[in-house]
């Protein structure tokens, strides 16, 4: 008997999409004047249109911000602010489902993720953050530390209201106010977020939200009301924000690429780490900043492990991100796309062979098949460069210290993950690995608790954590 | 130099042994591979030293160096770290009064004020030295995370780092007292006058059981070697404490190509100057049977 594959789609009818969106400022929304269309990239379907912000508009918001700051909240005391927090984060619960389709439809990932893990986290931020608003002086910096002002938030498409929750929530617990702008792609959850912002009743001008492309997070870069960046992106844009930004006072935070390794010694437990091979590379499409993108093999089991690692990926399911039973969704956009096969050609030109199961991929949208390459070697662009798509790099070594060295050849350092069920092994790895998260016999968690961020290339401070909100904070006495 | 009239006998005159202030790189002291030096002098304009005028190809020497050590140093127990700080302190206190001597003459001010500074600046080596074994418990963290993992967050050295101190001797060792101590290892650029107690220091720390290539001293010109270490790609950070305010726009842009991190402190001492030359790692871990 064969069991027959049912599609068991998500309902669409909960999300009210409308036509043309503008900014949020000063808690209400304003119509913009340029408008650029946002697709479904299941689908290239246009779901609205969104206002291009200029300099004006950042202007406005920014004005609006410091208006805020200074005549409400950094006024309120840290009992209200959090209360506002824990209000938000509620909304956020009771329309999980709302953002979660909305989110799916934006970004093309599948329901199944935005709907266990992003929009969970995303509350879970926010709940996690309002209970220090009014705790500040056990964070660790003296006594009443203070806020820096005016908070310009610039996150990317891979996580969007995952990205706002992680920027927006430590920056209104510690009593900053924030303009935040939203990827290009993705605008949708967060302008949703306004109106959740209205529904709790934030005061007007603690949150703003700009619309925009790069020339409007630039604005925001260089806006000299802004005291405070927090950026998630690319390394290349980190720089150009560490280089406009050096001859301001303006503190900032980056979280920037990563090239993960995740290590196999030979006496790991081959099934599971299958599975966190393929969550620490498929999770989200490979649009991961932390995906272990290089897989760095013992290479006694070399053989056996890639064997295995075929048959599980011949069971991923690719298509419809609305539908439950997905496990790959649609590539972003169609410039990601492109840059996820520009990079695959070069592997295969210079000289990696390269693996796909067999699996169709729709016309319309933007698919690219999970993706392994093996006889790579630390030469290879595919082995260094940041490919951020379902496309695993495949190395072996001999020796524990060869891994290390193979897993830290790299000017990045943000994630990392070993498998081993020898205690003594795992600690001595993540002890040598030079990357801010190093997942042991897990890959791709992630928690409001746990600091989150990069050492070399891959960005300034964290997020997350007692250390996530040293970002936010002037140290007290 | 420093206690010439005492060297001098009552009977026959003596004349004095006078210093080569040299570089210190690799636990060694070598001349600059430019063969440049610069004049010392009091303020009265009488000679006191030729410190050497230390070069690009010396600070990438001194890069090297530190970043061969980093790992060992980072490797050291922190008992042992705060051992070799506090033996540092120890060093110090038993020429005090040479360095009081010395740093009032290069630098003009009075011998009392000179040995205030002295005191202050062991001081400091016994502060940060008590730092080492508790930097996990201040800037640490257990998470509870929700869900079966255990997962903690432990601060770790970045790596090498460049400190551009201030000209006087409490600044350099407020610079690099607070960068080691968490296993970091360093290169000092120390300008002008005050390159004659520094080089002393190297002494200080050649005799210290400081592992070689853990402390690098360069003297001569901030306007000289800062744009070169800040530009600098196997520099993890850099204190910019003694930079003037107008200069530090360039060094930051330059030091933007592999995101260094820049960090200028007053003179205050605290846990915080040595956790920026640090970063956060968090472990997760499944918990199950």
């Amino acid at each position: 008997m064969t069991f027959e594959y049912a599609p068991a789609p998500e309902s669409r009818s909960i999300v009210d999409i409308k036509p043309k969106y503008g900014h949020f400022i000063d808690g209400k929304f304003v119509p913009g004047k340029k408008h650029f269309a946002t697709i479904n990239p299941a689908t290239e379907e246009v779901l609205s249109q969104i206002s291009l912000g200029g300099q004006s508009d950042v202007d406005k918001a920014v004005q609006a911000a410091q208006k805020a700051y200074t005549k409400t909240w950094s006024k309120l005391s840290g009992k209200e602010r959090g209360k506002y927090l824990y209000r938000i984060a509620r909304i956020l619960q009771e329309r999980a489902r709302e953002f979660a389709v909305l989110e799916t439809l934006d970004n093309g990932k599948p329901i199944r993720e935005t709907r266990d893990i992003d929009i969970p986290l995303v509350a879970a931020h926010f709940f996690y953050h309002a209970g220090w608003a009014d705790k500040l002086d056990y964070a660790g910096l003296g006594k009443s530390p203070q806020p820096h002002g005016v908070a310009g938030q610039i996150i990317p498409w891979n996580f969007p209201l995952l990205m706002l929750a992680w920027k927006v929530a430590p920056a209104l617990a510690t009593g900053n106010t924030v303009v935040l702008k939203p990827a290009e792609t993705t605008s949708l959850t967060a302008l949703l977020f306004a109106q959740v912002c209205q529904q709790a009743e934030l005061p007007d001008g603690v949150v703003n939200i700009v619309t925009g492309d790069g020339s409007t997070g630039a604005a925001i870069v260089n806006h000299p009301g802004i005291h405070k960046i927090a950026f998630t992106g690319s390394t290349d844009v980190g720089k150009k924000i560490a280089r406009a930004i050096a001859g301001t006072s303006k503190k900032a935070t980056l979280e920037l690429g990563g090239k993960g390794a995740n290590i196999v010694f030979d006496d790991a437990p081959l099934d599971e780490t299958v599975e966190g091979i393929v969550n620490g590379i498929f999770f989200n499409q490979g649009h991961v900043c932390c995906a272990g993108s290089r897989l760095i093999l013992q290479e006694g089991i070399a053989d056996e492990l890639i064997e295995k690692l075929k048959v599980r990926m011949a069971k991923i399911r690719v298509g419809d991100p609305l539908d439950k039973n997905t496990d790959l969704g649609a590539i972003n956009s169609k410039e990601q796309l492109l840059k996820i096969q520009e990079l695959a050609s070069a592997g295969d030109a210079e000289g990696a062979q390269r693996w796909s199961p067999a699996c169709t991929l729709s016309a319309k949208g933007f698919w690219f098949a999970p993706t392994i390459f093996t006889g790579v070697t630390q030469a290879h662009r595919i082995a260094r460069e940041e490919i951020f798509g379902p496309v695993l790099s495949i190395l072996t070594f001999r020796t524990p210290q060869e891994a290390i060295e193979k897993a830290n050849n790299t000017p990045f350092g943000l994630s990392a993950g070993v498998w081993s069920e020898k205690g003594s092994r795992i600690l001595w790895a993540t002890q040598q690995l030079r990357a801010g998260v190093v997942w042991a016999n897990t890959f791709n968690k992630f928690d409001p608790t746990s600091p989150f961020g990069g050492y070399k290339e891959s960005g300034w401070g964290r997020e997350g954590g007692k250390h996530g909100l040293a970002a936010y904070l002037k140290e007290g006495k | 130099m420093a206690s010439s009239k005492k060297a001098i006998s009552k009977v026959t005159p003596r004349l004095e042994v006078k210093k080569t202030y040299k570089l210190y790189i690799n636990g060694a002291f070598p001349r600059s591979e430019s063969g440049r030096v610069y004049e010392v002098s009091n303020t009265k304009g009488g000679f006191i030293a030729n410190p050497t005028l230390a070069s690009r190809k010396d600070l990438r020497d001194a890069v090297v160096a530190a970043r061969a050590a980093q790992s060992g140093w980072a490797k050291a127990t922190a008992y042992n770290r705060g051992q070799i700080l506090y033996r540092i302190a120890e060093m110090l206190e038993g020429r005090a009064d040479q360095f009081a001597s010395e740093i009032s003459l290069a630098s003009g001010v009075t011998l009392r004020k000179a040995q205030d500074e002295v005191a202050t600046a062991i001081d400091r080596w016994v502060w940060y030295a008590g730092w080492s074994d508790k930097l996990s418990a201040a800037f640490g963290a257990t998470n509870p995370v929700a869900g079966p993992y255990y997962n903690f967050t432990i601060p770790e050295p970045q790596g090498v780092i460049a400190v551009a101190p201030a000209e006087n001797f409490l600044a350099f060792i407020d610079s690099i007292a607070p960068a080691i101590v968490s296993g970091n290892t360093v290169i000092a650029l120390v300008p002008g006058s005050a390159a004659v107690a520094a080089m002393t220091f190297a002494e200080v720390l050649a005799t210290s059981d400081l592992p070689a290539g853990v402390i690098n001293i360069l003297t001569g010109l901030h306007d000289e070697l800062a744009p070169w270490a800040a530009s600098h790609m196997d520099i993890d950070g850099f204190d910019i404490s003694g930079i003037d305010k107008k200069k530090r726009t360039d060094l930051k842009v330059a030091g933007a190509e592999n995101l260094k991190r820049f960090h200028h402190f007053d003179g205050a001492i605290s846990p915080t100057r040595i956790y920026a030359f640090m970063e956060a790692k968090t472990v997760w871990h499944p918990i199950g049977v």
